[in-house]
């Protein structure tokens, strides 16, 4: 357990009336990572952030945030700071108390200047004597970032924090994560869309009913998937029967009208397919390499077959377990 | 970066002085003495039968002696309750007890300086009240010197110096109240649910003195301890009471503030 190591999250379980929220989760966020824990809603996702601030107690395993346990003290959330779910301020008091009560309570000193300075990084600067019980979700989105960057944070954790934003303030949202990890802050962040993910993150943990289904880099994850090949000819199921009998070609289907789709072991047993193909009669109209989509991948882990049956399996980044993971035809 | 508890304290007030809810039982505390007040001026009767009632015309000093007696059953305890019952609750409400979690203040600090700050709260709310009562009192009857319940003579200053003590021997009791109402904000998460909690146990244990049998039970009564104040109107002073007061409530504030902190302590902040 490192103390350089933003976060470390051992074999972490949370069990709510026998369900079980968040199984055996294994984590490793090393600095200055933008590290994406991806997952539909309800997969454990604020549960397991939770933990790591320390709100509940795991039942089992251990947290650390730069190699401290967050449960023993709230020291350990020293350059530590981050939202669970949506921010939460007190409604009566306006933007800038609450942010002057979070400052207080930090001890860091953090004053007027701190504050003007973290109500402009999220251009609240304006809004600053208004009741935060009149702000929208995106202004409190905003406000719950420019809460955490008052503690000066070296790891910064955002649950779902473009979630329920218009377009333009998760674009907002996004560039400011961006802005932030450019100064070379560690950031966690949690979400249930991919695109979010792909477009901001180096790493990810996907995670399926509490369990990590695969960590390791989107680039990585897209790698293990292969390539599949689209094929239509003159007669497709006697091209079909052709496939099935020839040495390289995996798993062929065929979907009427639109053709055959199979797996190549390698472009080599691909050619050969094409002369067999013509030797048998089915002459080839097109054959083209189609590459599996990030989202295939995705709801293959998180929702489909392969993910049902190897949720027990771990996945990681181009081991043999992700060549289970079968992209829908 | 460790921050002391004064400041977490003093936060609490400043959340307070925000709060509506803070202004309905400061104001209920110093409006019903004036209304009291107002009732007197228009009307010659008076309440003969309780201790007092039947100087409330002759000397403002009887008034807020006459307010603790009525307002032993449900008043003050409402006014405690209304903000005891709330402050741990409101955080659950808001969602903002991860807020102030996640900064660099332990769970501790946090349940002690909200503990003070109710405390804090019930004692002005007495004190708005007894003032008010005074003020409003003399302002109808004028100030003159009080009877004793021992039937001897008590001066104008002295007078006043027995309601200012009346007036903390009351809140001795009140403190109990108010750690009852903090424990039930901890355990029910529900702001109405603990005012009503807290106001409920206050009426329960006023009718566990009507039940016969039980009657041996009425000097350790909450309750009861409303009325140990009085030991301070008779000549000499009667301290028995009042010694009785400081440990009986201390039995029921000291577990009540114990059990609300471990829970504090344990629970898991999943809300919000």
């Amino acid at each position: 357990m490192s103390a350089e190591t933003p976060v470390e999250v051992r074999g972490l379980v949370k069990r709510y009336d026998g369900l079980v929220a968040v199984d055996r989760v294994d984590l490793t966020v090393d600095p200055g990572d933008v590290f994406g824990y991806l997952g539909p809603n309800g997969a454990g996702k604020t549960t397991s952030l939770r933990m790591m601030l320390g709100l509940i107690t795991p039942d089992e395993g251990t947290v650390r945030v730069f190699g401290r346990d967050p449960q023993a003290s709230v020291d350990a959330l020293e350059g530590v700071a981050g939202f669970v779910e949506a921010p939460r301020f007190y409604p009566y008091l306006n933007a800038r108390t609450n942010l002057e009560l979070c400052a207080a309570l930090d001890g860091l000193g953090a004053g007027r200047r701190e504050i003007d300075e973290v109500l402009d990084t999220v251009e609240l600067r304006d809004r600053a004597r208004d009741r935060v019980g009149g702000f929208s979700h995106g202004m409190r989105q905003r406000l719950g970032i420019a809460g955490a960057l008052l503690r000066r944070p070296r790891l910064l954790v955002l649950d779902e924090p473009a979630t329920g934003l218009d377009p333009g303030g998760m674009r907002d949202m996004r560039q400011l994560i961006r802005n932030l990890a450019a100064t070379g802050m560690t950031v966690l962040l949690s979400s249930h869309l991919l695109a979010e993910v792909e477009e901001l993150c180096n790493r990810v943990a996907i995670v399926r009913r509490g369990r990590v289904v695969y960590e390791g880099t989107l680039a990585d994850l897209r790698a293990t998937a292969g390539t599949r090949y689209r094929l239509r000819t003159t007669d497709d199921s006697r091209a079909q029967a052709v496939c099935q009998a020839q040495p390289g070609i995996e798993s062929p289907t065929l979907t009427a009208g639109l053709g055959i789709s199979f797996q190549a072991a390698s472009e080599r047993a691909v050619a050969e397919l094409s002369m067999a193909l013509t030797e048998a009669g089915a002459l080839i109209i097109e054959m083209a390499a189609t590459h599996a989509s990030l989202e295939d991948l995705f709801f293959a882990l998180t929702e489909g077959a392969a993910g049902e049956g190897a949720a027990g399996e771990r996945a990681t980044g181009g081991g043999p377990s992700t060549s289970d993971v079968a992209v829908a035809p | 970066m460790s921050v002391g508890t004064p400041t977490v304290y003093r936060w609490e007030l400043r959340k307070l002085r925000s709060q509506k809810r803070t202004y309905l039982g400061l104001g209920a505390a110093a409006f019903v003495p004036i209304a009291f007040a107002i009732a007197l001026a228009v009307q010659r009767g008076a309440p003969n039968d309780v201790a007092f009632g039947k100087y409330l015309h002759s000397t403002g000093l009887a008034l807020p002696l006459v307010l603790l007696l009525f307002g032993a059953v449900w008043m003050f305890p409402l006014i405690t309750a209304l903000v005891a019952g709330d402050i741990v609750a409101a955080e659950d409400h808001n969602g903002t007890l991860k807020t102030i979690l996640t900064r660099s203040t332990e769970r501790e600090q946090i349940f002690a300086a909200k503990l003070m700050a109710a405390a804090t709260y019930a004692i002005a709310a007495i004190a708005l009240s007894g003032v008010t009562a005074i003020a409003a009192g003399s302002a109808v009857s004028g100030m003159h010197a009080l009877t004793s319940l021992s039937g001897t003579h008590i001066s104008v200053a002295r007078g006043l110096l027995l309601v200012a003590l009346s007036l903390v021997v009351y809140s001795v009791p009140i403190l109990a109240f108010t750690a009852i109402g903090v424990l039930l904000s901890t355990v029910f998460r529900n702001s109405a649910a603990a005012v009503v909690g807290t106001l409920m146990s206050s009426l329960l244990l006023q009718l566990l003195t009507i039940i016969p049998g039980l009657s041996g039970l009425t000097p350790y009564l909450l309750s009861t301890q409303f009325n140990a104040w009085q030991g301070l109107l008779r000549q000499p002073i009667d301290w028995a009471p009042i010694v009785r007061a400081v440990w009986v409530c201390a039995l029921y504030a000291v577990p009540a503030v114990i059990a609300a902190l471990l829970v504090f302590l344990r629970r898991d902040v999943d809300g919000g």
